[in-house]
Formats: structure tokens, C-alpha cells, sequence
């Protein structure tokens, strides 16, 4: 039985707004499953739905063998959530928190007290348990928030953008709590913007785009699928159009980023020389040239047209291209 | 008693002792509710004390005995509309969320809120008795007057609480239950908890006889200026249990509005 399966799962918002426009997911146990995609692609509102937050408006989804709608208390004492933007209330204490959350999924006042213990230590917080949640920092809200949600070693954990707008090392502080839980049997639904994040976390990852899935598979299938690597090329004066008319004679061109011209190389590695010679010839000062592996975002590029701009900074904005490949 | 509804009773009882930390931690939740009906208890008081000399005032010890009901019932209400905010500010913020993803029943989330405001409620009444006892006030119902105003007030706080938690469910805006502030005082001077039905003019006078805040606030003010009277306090507490249907059952639908639009 998958941990997570959904057919057709939607969500119209009144006004006819399409959030989620037929979603299918099978996720099996012990997954760690990434939901990839930009703001307002659909993410947060499939977690809504699968966490029983929300009504689908059609479909079907089944979390830990119960139906989201039917039986949804059944979901609710399977699952750990934690959602975007980590909802805690600024003015409890860390350990106030977590014990509240035992109380909450019906654990006794003992157990509660122990596990609230555990888990503050487990995510490094336990000096600053006794601190009123306002006063700490975004990786130590993060940290317990995801602590809050393993309080009844929940079998599905759902993280709806675990680590937007955290700094490198508090991310990958969560990161690595991820991969553990996962090693200890947890199965992780995760959204993510992060392309890096969904790279190195996930066993699949499944991209989405308006409100449906437009790829998935594992990172190193889709990349795969993609299969050719691409040239990245920057001219000295700042200029594309030129550089991108010479490239587009080598292969398939691709949307610009960062201010470089793309082209997908046909002959992959060997195709290098040939445009080094070509550009050379035209008499273009090049300021770098990379060949560059197929990656997620190339993955998304394919799928969707655009680049998920800023992945890997924070800046989390798709952006559509200034000319399409 | 059932496991389901002894984890709902403690779900209620941790919401309730969290509600009433909040309000503690967060001193603009508690200033209305204790000191703004205090100063306007003090300016009444010290400003219009001769009031109790006009010919159709009722028969009491003192202004400050007639006085104290009328305060007692403004704080509740501020109290209630204090919950809705806090709730609303919940909802703001994804921490209501946190608790529907949860397997409790989702009126527990409500009655966990209304637990404080009760707290509160009751604090309040502790409050303005001391403060009368300090000022001179007689409480004529003595050691029982004093429990049924605490049980009355308390209540109060409930119903309107439930009011208000009602209007945050369905607004889900802090701004919004904040906004209905004033509307306490227009429905709180259109009953008899300032000034003795007697003396009110037309239209006021018929809206505060049918005022169920008349009915409440006279049940506890007979506690205070005369011994108790079975009817009196009835009317009190029929008034008060209209409004707590009517509060409990309206934020009862807000919540299942508000599940149904997720």
C-alpha cells in the first residue's frame, strides 16, 4: 500500500481559480518524495489537501491507506506537518510548544514531557527551550516546527517549504534531520522551490507546474531524460544576440540566464571546440564558457519553458525567459 | 469517560492555559479588558456620583455600588472581543492550522479559546469587587452574592467570548474584531449598565428594556445593592444563556464555514 496516492486531485477556489487541476501521486513508504515547483504552482495547496486542511473539489487522495475526506481523523493521527512560514505562536516557549502538540495528539503528560525533551535536544534547541518562540532566529523556528511535528513519531511527515529563506548552514542542518528521520523509517512529502534541495534529498521528485505534475521520476532519470549537456557562454561586452546566433548553428538553443547565452550541445563534450572556433572566427571576446551537466532546473526548463530562477540563492521567482528555446 | 473525550478534555484545558498566557504575554490584550473599564469607572464615579440624588434613581448604598455591574459587564465584553482578536491573530498567523491538522475535535480549538476568556472573566470579577470593597462599595448579596456575581461574570465572558470567536472565524482578520470595539460601548450605553432604565429617553429606553446586556448586568448589580431575588437573578441568567447559545452556536457554524472553505 503507497503512503501517499492521489487521483485526479483538485482544487478549484470559488471564482473558478484553478489551484490543483488533476493531480496522480504514488508515493511508497519510507520515499522522500519533492513536490518542485514555483510560488503559486499548486505545492502548498496539495499539502493543504492531503494534511485534510482543505476540501478537494474532485478526485481522490489516500494518505497512510485513509481517504483524506472519509477519514480524516485516521490522516490526521498518521501524518506530521509542518507548514510554510512555521506557525508558531511568538509569545510560547519552545518546550511550551512541543508539549502542547503531545497534548494535542493525545500522548500522556509524562510522555509528552519526555519526548519534548528528546526532540529539543535532537534538534539542538534544548538550551533554548525556555525561550518565548518570538525571539528566535528562522533556522531555530524551523527546527521546532519540524520537532513539533515528530512529537507522535508521526509515519508521514509533510514539510511544505522546510527551508525558504534560511541561510546555507541552516539548511543544511534540516537537510540532514530530513535524511534521518527518513533513514529511521519516516516517509517526507517535501515542497520545495529549491532545485538543489530537491536534487539531494529526494528519491523522486515530481514537478509541478499550474496545478498539474509535469515530469517526475528520480532526479537522475529526469536529468537523464534530458540527456545532452549544455554550453553556457558569457561575451565580454555584455551582449547575447550575436553569441546566440552563432551557438544556435551547434544545437538546440535554450532560454538565456544570467546574461549567457545557452545552447544545448548536440554532440555533447566533443561539441565544445567547434563553437570556441566559431566564436573565435566572429571575433567575439568570450568572458567564460561552461559546459554544464544536465541539471533539475534543465529538467524544468524542458517541462515548463522557464527557468526556476534563484533556486539555489533564496530568490525563489520563475521567472519566464526574455526568448523561448 | 471515553479516551476520545478525555484527550479532548485536556486539549481544551492546554488551549485554555495557553489562551491565558497570551493574554498575560501580551499586555494590549489585557489593558482593555482591566484598566480602560477601571478609568471609566473612576471618571463616572468621581465625576457623576450625584446622579444617585435624582428622583427616579433606584435606592442604593452608594454610585460606585450601582456603578460596579455595569464595569463588570464592559470588561467582559472587552474580554470576548480581546478572545476573538487573539483567535483571529491564530488564524493570521497558520497557528489555527497547526492545531486543525492535529486529531482533536475542532470545536475544542473554540472551546479551548473560550476556557481563557472564562479565566478572564472571572479574574475580572475578582477585580471589580476588590476595587469596590477598596472604594467603599457594600455588596448586599454577601459570601453567596459574591460567588453568583463571580459564576454570572464569568459566564458573561463566555457568551460574548463565543461572539467574538465567531466573527474571527468568519473574518479570520484580527483587523476586523478589533474594529468592532467601539460597537461594545454603543450596545453597552443602550442598556441599562451606565444608567437606571428609568432615567433613559426614548428610543434608548425601550432598546435597553429589551436589551439581553440589561437582563445580565441587572441580575449581577441586584447581587450588589440588595440581597438576592430568585427573579432578578433568572432573568439574568436566562439572558446570559440566550447569549451563549447564540455566541457558541454562531461560532460553531463559523467553524464549519471556515472548514468548508479551507
Amino acid at each position: 500500500m503507497p503512503a501517499i496516492q492521489t487521483r485526479d486531485l483538485q482544487r478549484v477556489f470559488p471564482g473558478g481559480v484553478v489551484a490543483v487541476a488533476g493531480v496522480d501521486l504514488d508515493i511508497a513508504d519510507r520515499e522522500i518524495y519533492a513536490f518542485l515547483g514555483p510560488n503559486g504552482a499548486g505545492k502548498t495547496t496539495t499539502v493543504r489537501m492531503l494534511t485534510t486542511l482543505l476540501r478537494p473539489t474532485g478526485g481522490t487522495a489516500a494518505v497512510a491507506g485513509h481517504d483524506v475526506v472519509r477519514d480524516a481523523a485516521s490522516v490526521r493521527r498518521a501524518i506530521g506537518v509542518a507548514l510554510q512560514e512555521a506557525a508558531l505562536d511568538p509569545l510560547m516557549t519552545g518546550r511550551e510548544l512541543i508539549r502542547l502538540q503531545a497534548t494535542l495528539h493525545g500522548l500522556p503528560a509524562a510522555e509528552g514531557r519526555t519526548r519534548a525533551e528528546r526532540l529539543l535536544a535532537r534538534v539542538g534547541l534544548a538550551n533554548a527551550a525556555d525561550r518565548r518562540v518570538g525571539t528566535y532566529s528562522g533556522g531555530m523556528r524551523r527546527r521546532l516546527d519540524l520537532a513539533s511535528a515528530l512529537v507522535h513519531e508521526p509515519r508521514i511527515l509533510f514539510l511544505d517549504e522546510p527551508t525558504t529563506g534560511l541561510d546555507p548552514v541552516s539548511r543544511k542542518a534540516i537537510w540532514e534531520e530530513v535524511e534521518k528521520l527518513n533513514r529511521e523509517g519516516t516517509t517526507v512529502f517535501l515542497t520545495t522551490q529549491y532545485l538543489e534541495e530537491a536534487d539531494q534529498l529526494a528519491d523522486r521528485v515530481g514537478i509541478i507546474d499550474e496545478g498539474r505534475i509535469v515530469a517526475a521520476g528520480t532526479p537522475g532519470a529526469l536529468k537523464a531524460e534530458i540527456g545532452r549537456p549544455h554550453l553556457e557562454v558569457v561575451l565580454a561586452d555584455g551582449t547575447m544576440d550575436r553569441a546566440e546566433e552563432i551557438l544556435r548553428r551547434f544545437g538546440r538553443p535554450l532560454p538565456a540566464k544570467d546574461g549567457a547565452a545557452l545552447v544545448e550541445l548536440e554532440g555533447g563534450a566533443s561539441g565544445v571546440a567547434p563553437v570556441v572556433r566559431a566564436l573565435d572566427e566572429a571575433g567575439l571576446v568570450v568572458e567564460s564558457l561552461d559546459l554544464v551537466q544536465p541539471t533539475l532546473d534543465d529538467v524544468f526548463v524542458a517541462k515548463t519553458g522557464y527557468h526556476l530562477e534563484g533556486s539555489d540563492t533564496g530568490e525563489q521567482e520563475a521567472i519566464e525567459p526574455e526568448r523561448s528555446g | 469517560m471515553t479516551g476520545g473525550l478525555r484527550t479532548n478534555l485536556r486539549v481544551v484545558g492546554a488551549l485554555g492555559w495557553r489562551s491565558i498566557r497570551q493574554t498575560f504575554r501580551r499586555p494590549q490584550l489585557m489593558a482593555p479588558i482591566l484598566i480602560f473599564p477601571t478609568l471609566l469607572l473612576a471618571i463616572q464615579v468621581g465625576g457623576a456620583g450625584r446622579a444617585v440624588d435624582l428622583p427616579q434613581f433606584p435606592e442604593v448604598n452608594g454610585f460606585l455600588d450601582f456603578m460596579i455591574a455595569g464595569a463588570m459587564v464592559q470588561a467582559t465584553l472587552l474580554a470576548g472581543n480581546s478572545g476573538g482578536i487573539a483567535l483571529a491573530l491564530d488564524i493570521e498567523m497558520g497557528f489555527t492550522d497547526r492545531l486543525l491538522a492535529a486529531p482533536i475535535s475542532r470545536f475544542a480549538i473554540v472551546l479551548g479559546r473560550l476556557v481563557g476568556t472564562a479565566a478572564l472573566g472571572a479574574l475580572t470579577a475578582v477585580w471589580f469587587l476588590a476595587i469596590g470593597l477598596i472604594f467603599g462599595a457594600h455588596i448586599e448579596g454577601g459570601v453567596l452574592g459574591v460567588l453568583l456575581i463571580i459564576l454570572l461574570v464569568t459566564c458573561s465572558a463566555v457568551a460574548f467570548g463565543g461572539i467574538g470567536a465567531a466573527i474571527a472565524l468568519r473574518s479570520g482578520s484580527a483587523s476586523v474584531v478589533q474594529g468592532l470595539f467601539p460597537l461594545v460601548f454603543v450596545i453597552l450605553f443602550l442598556s441599562t449598565a451606565f444608567f437606571p432604565e428609568d432615567l433613559l429617553l426614548e428610543p434608548a429606553r425601550s432598546v435597553a428594556e429589551w436589551n439581553p446586556l440589561s437582563f445580565i448586568v441587572d441580575g449581577i448589580r441586584d447581587l450588589v445593592v440588595s440581597t438576592f431575588s430568585a427573579g432578578q437573578f433568572f432573568e439574568g441568567v436566562a439572558a446570559l444563556a440566550l447569549m451563549g447559545l447564540f455566541g457558541i452556536g454562531l461560532s460553531a457554524a463559523a467553524m464549519r464555514g471556515r472548514l468548508r472553505r479551507g
